[in-house]
């Protein structure tokens, strides 16, 4: 009797034990799901804010005026509000970071995955990882001045020439604010980035493929453009569009070194202003809050994460199309 | 005999191809090598000039001065002190969730709608531009939480900003512990969190503490979110001390202390139109790579020990 009873207390502790660890255990997992959920509440934050200060400002100005108009000055009087030099500033340093990044970027990851020894990997690896770690503002200090004035001096050699052949398009002497500098200082930038997420998906391509290609007789050049090369495109191209939506969203080195004027015009020569870079000019100011001003960096930022997102659904449908399962 | 002596047409052709095909490797091979080396030398390049033209202005009272007009006068000691207090706030947020949501996406959530939500949110995030963290920041933590232009808000951007890095890294280092570890500790008893707490997260501190750096490292440099929520680029205080000498010691007022960080006093100094101010920002800038590479070496660094040590 006594010894069932002392057996009974034991399991009604053991239960209530049971009962307030599986307590404990809920409460965890509702924690850690909230902080799981934290990102997605950061989202819907985002397009909240965005969504909202835009409405307001396409209550006044009409959408159609702000696509099309090609006058971006909504400080000055009378105010412009069309963003397409904003776009047309974007694209252009965009285009030129992916000029260079691109070509660099792929021939360094072919070159890693399928040339290299493991060693020079072993090196090359990290010191690209601590380029890209390198703060974007020391970068635009590296645009303002060491890149545009070594391109000045290099632009001074064929100007004549060229300004007068096609003086449109071609200026006598290189602006100290340009496209080109930042452009090119962006793409180097990226091409850490591009080259080790191409020369993951290389090296992810199964060894056997290359066995297959080095016993038909090919040799390692041909082995890398004609199998390897193809049959990772769907990570390549995943790493391009990285490159291009990190392009779009970079800031701080249009902001410095390639002048804060909005100009209409794809000639990287030109100095222009970016959509990032117009929303730090107006941070800098003191911009009353509620006003249309002040809404306008956010329909800019609208703007800028639609572009981002086209560019992420795009890369996502790529990826899909050109994966190749082994 | 004869055909041994010329080899005939057929065969000359194929060992012209070969050879052409070899020479085109070889040539690849080159172009490879140099592409690597000039983008890492350019860079390289740069780097050591911005060091050598701000190394001559790093003394002690350029880290002990306010910033001033006169360049040779004005330092980054609220720069720095502002940078750290950020860093401060942006660990103490970004840590516990970062690490948390990781651990709920790998260890608990089910193949469902949900998951697969936070999933393709916490990708979209990272691919997000900083500055649009800044409008966020702005329009969100400014306007509507009336937090101001403080060190609390730049340190939740930041700490948002940051997050996806954490959560991959958590997401990859717990993916790499072995499921024999879960069974056993499930095995003897251990509830969920109790195989987590005791087991899994000791083994996969190493790698989340290198994502954590990483992540910090980038926070560090990031200049365009805290312009737009209004970090002053002229500030010649200092926020109220953490510790007091009185009751009750510890003061929070330093979260809503204005503030500067390093990389923002660097913007303000480049675009000033005095090139002597250049110098000044060359030295900010040495400060800021100096912080970004010791802090991304000693990640590297970490990750290949643990890399090394643990054999499975």
């Amino acid at each position: 009797m006594t010894n069932s009873s002392v057996q009974s207390s034991k399991l009604t502790r053991l239960t209530t034990h049971k009962a307030s660890r599986d307590l404990r255990e809920l409460a965890i997992h509702i924690v850690l799901f909230l902080a799981g959920f934290s990102c997605v509440a950061t989202t819907i934050a985002i397009m909240y804010i965005l969504i909202l200060e835009s409405t307001y400002f396409f209550q006044h100005i009409s959408i159609v005026e702000f696509l099309t108009s090609s006058d971006w000055s909504p400080l000055f009087d009378p105010p412009g509000y069309g963003i397409l030099p904003l776009v047309a500033g974007t694209v252009t340093t965009t285009l030129v970071a992916l000029f260079v990044a691109v070509p660099l970027g792929t021939i360094a990851a072919i070159y890693l995955s399928e040339f290299a020894s493991a060693k020079l990997r072993e090196i090359v690896k990290p010191i690209l990882e601590l380029l890209a770690g390198i703060p974007t503002v020391v970068y635009g200090y590296f645009a303002l001045l060491f890149v545009t004035p070594l391109l000045q001096w290099l632009y001074s050699f064929p100007a004549p020439l060229l300004s007068t052949w096609l003086p449109n398009l071609f200026p006598l002497e290189l602006a100290g604010f340009n496209m080109l500098g930042p452009g090119i200082v962006m793409g180097l930038m990226i091409t850490p980035l591009i080259s080790s997420i191409s020369e993951d998906a290389m090296r992810a391509v199964p060894v056997s493929l290359r066995e297959g290609s080095f016993a038909m007789g090919a040799t390692r050049l041909q082995t890398a453009i004609k199998v390897v090369f193809p049959a990772a495109f769907s990570g390549i191209s995943a790493a391009y569009i990285l490159g291009i939506s990190r392009a779009v969203g970079e800031t701080m080195i249009v902001a410095v070194a390639a002048g804060l004027q909005p100009n209409l015009t794809f000639n990287p020569l030109d100095s222009a202003a970016t959509i990032t870079a117009y929303i730090v000019q107006v941070s800098l100011g003191d911009l009353p809050h509620g006003t249309i001003e002040y809404q306008t960096i956010f329909a800019a930022g609208l703007t800028l994460v639609l572009f981002t997102l086209l560019c992420n659904i795009i890369g996502y449908f790529l990826s899909r199309r050109f994966r190749e399962i082994y | 005999m004869a055909q041994t002596d010329s080899a005939p047409p057929d065969l000359l052709a194929v060992q012209g191809s070969v050879s052409q095909r070899q020479l085109q490797d070889g040539l690849f091979a080159i172009v490879g090598l140099l592409t690597i080396l000039v983008a890492t030398i350019i860079l390289l390049a740069l780097v050591l000039q911005l060091a050598i033209q701000g190394f001559p202005r790093l003394t002690w009272q350029f880290f002990t001065s306010f910033p001033s007009s006169e360049w040779q006068q004005a330092g980054i000691l609220s720069a720095w002190i502002g940078s750290a207090l950020v860093m401060l706030v942006t660990a103490a947020i970004a840590v516990p969730l970062g690490v948390a949501a990781g651990i709920y996406l790998e260890e608990y959530a089910r193949k469902n709608w949900l998951s697969a939500l936070i999933e393709i949110n916490v990708t979209n995030l990272a691919g997000v531009p900083s500055i649009v963290y800044g409008l966020l920041a702005l329009g969100f933590f400014n306007d509507l939480l009336k937090l101001g232009e403080s060190i609390l808000t730049a340190g939740l951007t930041l700490a948002l900003l940051i997050l996806p890095i954490v959560i991959v890294t958590t997401r990859e280092a717990l993916r790499a512990i072995p499921n024999s570890l879960r069974e056993a500790a499930y095995a003897l008893g251990a509830s969920r969190w109790q195989m987590i707490w005791d087991h899994i997260l000791p083994y996969a501190s190493g790698s989340i503490l290198t994502g954590v750096i990483i992540g910090l490292s980038r926070a560090i440099g990031e200049t365009a979110p805290l312009i737009t929520i209004g970090a002053l680029t002229f500030i010649a205080f200092l926020p109220p001390a953490p510790i007091q000498p009185s009751f009750p010691y510890i003061s929070l007022e330093w979260l809503q202390a204005p503030f500067t960080v390093l990389p923002i006093q660097m913007f303000n100094w480049v675009s000033r139109p005095e090139p002597e101010f250049q110098i000044n920002a060359a030295a900010a800038g040495t400060v800021l790579i100096g912080m970004t590479l010791a802090m991304n070496g000693f990640a590297i660094y970490l990750r290949y020990r643990f890399r090394r040590g643990v054999k499975w």
